[in-house]
């Protein structure tokens, strides 16, 4: 069995977060949205926020696909910024959201855990236009045809290395 | 390509040729070495001649008069007559040193495709192919206008060569179709598609990346135009691969790159091509690399194909059978018996990098992500496979230990 400290960035925490994520799926009020995809390993993640008129975050929620590592940060994102201001989601630095993830990652595996975070900064900028609302808050889903998305859509999710 | 002078493959005797199979990973875990498509391992007679010639006879080629650069010139052109055997290629002027596979594919889509595609004309490929065979022709498709389709695959893994007929026709061009994917290890009929598209008056590539280091190939046999592989793929260094081409095109084939050593003449005004080879191989050439891409042949001579070949079926067979009792875990593409030694799978919510993170934990070395042929997988609905693949060094134990880390992969993530 895997046990002890090889497997130190599957941590019980983090497995949790990758198992039973927080706010995964579709935001029914979402006023913002942004999704990228990570070329080197092929993670997507999708971001929906509901940002109330005084600028704050109220609703967080993710979807995507993709490796523990990038799903069970996008998870603890969520659970990060709901309830705080623009302002205070713009100053969660990227050294933050390692620190948040709690641990130690090799660069490659950085990227993995900063996708979602790099989502939610695009996210704050990208308001939906009213049709796209109620409901129709556009979500892609990997299979999905790309002229459905809403903003310019990256391909599915891809992971490319000689 | 005789076989009375080859020795019997015994893998453990092998591997005492390869000084990187001994190591550990992680500090205790003896390396299980499986991701043979991406890049093979170099035999000790291989590091050796890359030492030898450093510290023995290296200098630039084909340019100094002095003792040292005739003797690298001619262990230089010594390599390119040991590729021509075998290949069994007509002509040691028909073997051009590229960086490998990509840019000999390259190569030719810059010199034979702007020169001879236009609108109107097509480049016939398959769904399978790596994105060296993919993205080349798009790049052409963006410059000539010449349109790309596609042979599409079963869903068994193998191409649907009803369609063949079909997507040929006079506009057809160029054929070009992988040997061996890289992912599905399918293997598909050339001498069928080769005499499709000859009919249809088409050319043919062949990507034999995948081929070459694990199947006798025979260039005048297959009646191929183009023949691409790498030297890195198949126990030779990495920085060296070869473009056979034959020597009738050629000939008529403007120059690629352009540089010292490809000219017969320069002027202020303009500039004269050399002959072939040396027409395609501008600027210093892989010297080191070549010479020991010679030597990798010479290593893997000692071997029959038959040997090799029946060493990666038993482990590819002995892989399908373990992998396949893992719940959750599907394999991709064809059975053992119609493919090459390559086992591509995805498990059931189990993410390919999480998959080949924890293997590596254990020692087990595979590749995961999509193997640089997204439309495969798209084709599939899988975003990203792990991938095995065998080489004449792997043992049945080393397939063990595959299965046994990877039934610990599914249990760590409770499936
Ligand atoms: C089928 C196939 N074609 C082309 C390539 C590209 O080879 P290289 O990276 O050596 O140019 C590879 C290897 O990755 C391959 O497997």
């Amino acid at each position: 069995m895997f046990s002890g400290p090889e497997e130190e960035i599957y941590q019980e925490h983090i497995l949790e977060h990758y198992e039973d994520p927080y706010h995964r799926g579709h935001c029914p009020r979402a006023t913002h949205a942004h999704e990228e995809d990570n070329p080197l390993c092929g993670d997507f993640i999708h971001v929906e926020l509901h940002i109330d008129p005084q600028g704050v975050v109220r609703e967080a929620y993710f979807d995507g696909e993709g490796c523990c590592i990038s799903q069970a940060a996008a998870s603890m994102l969520m659970e990060q910024i709901e309830g705080k201001t623009v302002q205070e989601v713009e100053q969660f630095r990227a050294e933050d959201m390692l620190r948040l993830f709690g641990v130690r990652l090799t660069p490659n595996r950085q990227k993995c855990c900063l996708l979602s975070w790099k989502v939610v900064q695009q996210a704050l900028y990208s308001p939906l236009q009213q049709k796209d609302r109620d409901g129709s808050a556009a979500r892609r889903s990997p299979g999905q045809d790309a002229s459905s998305a809403p903003s310019p859509a990256p391909e599915p999710p891809t992971k490319d290395a000689p | 390509m005789t076989t009375a002078d080859t020795v019997p493959l015994d893998p453990q005797q092998v591997r005492q040729d390869f000084p990187i199979l001994h190591r550990l990973v992680h500090e205790k875990f003896p390396l299980v070495y499986l991701d043979n498509a991406a890049t093979t391992q170099r035999p000790r007679q291989v590091i050796q001649s890359i030492v030898q010639t450093s510290e023995q006879h290296y200098a630039n080629v084909h340019r100094g008069i002095h003792t040292l650069s005739e003797q690298s010139t001619e262990l230089y052109e010594s390599a390119r007559r040991k590729v021509q055997q075998f290949l069994n290629a007509a002509w040691p002027e028909e073997i051009i040193f590229t960086r490998g596979t990509t840019e000999s594919i390259n190569l030719v889509a810059r010199s034979w495709g702007d020169a001879n595609t236009g609108p109107g004309d097509e480049i016939l490929l398959t769904e399978m192919e790596h994105h060296a065979n993919l993205v080349p022709w798009h790049q052409l498709a963006a410059r000539t206008g010449v349109q790309l389709r596609f042979i599409p695959l079963r869903d068994d893994g193998q191409l649907d060569l009803e369609q063949l007929e079909r997507l040929l026709s006079p506009r057809t061009r160029l054929v070009a179709v992988s040997a061996m994917s890289n992912v599905l290890g399918t293997v598909p009929p050339l001498e069928r598609i080769v005499q499709a598209a000859r009919s249809a008056g088409a050319l043919v590539l062949v990507d034999a990346a995948q081929w070459v280091p694990h199947r006798p190939t025979d260039v005048q046999a297959w009646d191929a135009d183009f023949v691409a592989f790498s030297g890195h793929k198949m126990l030779g260094p990495s920085g060296v691969g070869v473009l056979y081409g034959r020597r009738e095109l050629l000939e008529r084939m403007p120059p690629f790159l352009g540089g010292g050593g490809m000219i017969r003449r320069v002027t202020l005004q303009g500039f004269e091509p050399a002959e072939i080879p040396a027409r395609f191989e501008a600027g210093t050439p892989p010297i080191v690399a070549a010479i020991g891409l010679g030597v990798a042949i010479d290593y893997l001579r000692q071997f029959s194909w038959e040997d090799i070949q029946a060493h990666e079926l038993r482990l590819t067979r002995l892989a399908h059978e373990l992998l396949e009792q893992i719940p959750g875990l599907r394999i991709l593409g064809p059975a053992p018996e119609n493919k090459g030694g390559i086992v591509s799978f995805v498990f059931r919510r189990i993410h390919a990098h999480d998959v080949a993170y924890l293997l590596d934990r254990h020692g087990v070395a595979v590749r995961a992500g999509h193997h640089c042929a997204m439309p495969l997988h798209k084709r599939y609905g899988v975003g990203a496979s792990t991938r095995a693949s065998f080489y004449l060094y792997n043992t049945e134990e080393e397939v063990h230990r595959l299965a046994e880390a990877l039934d610990q992969v599914r249990q760590f993530f409770r499936q």
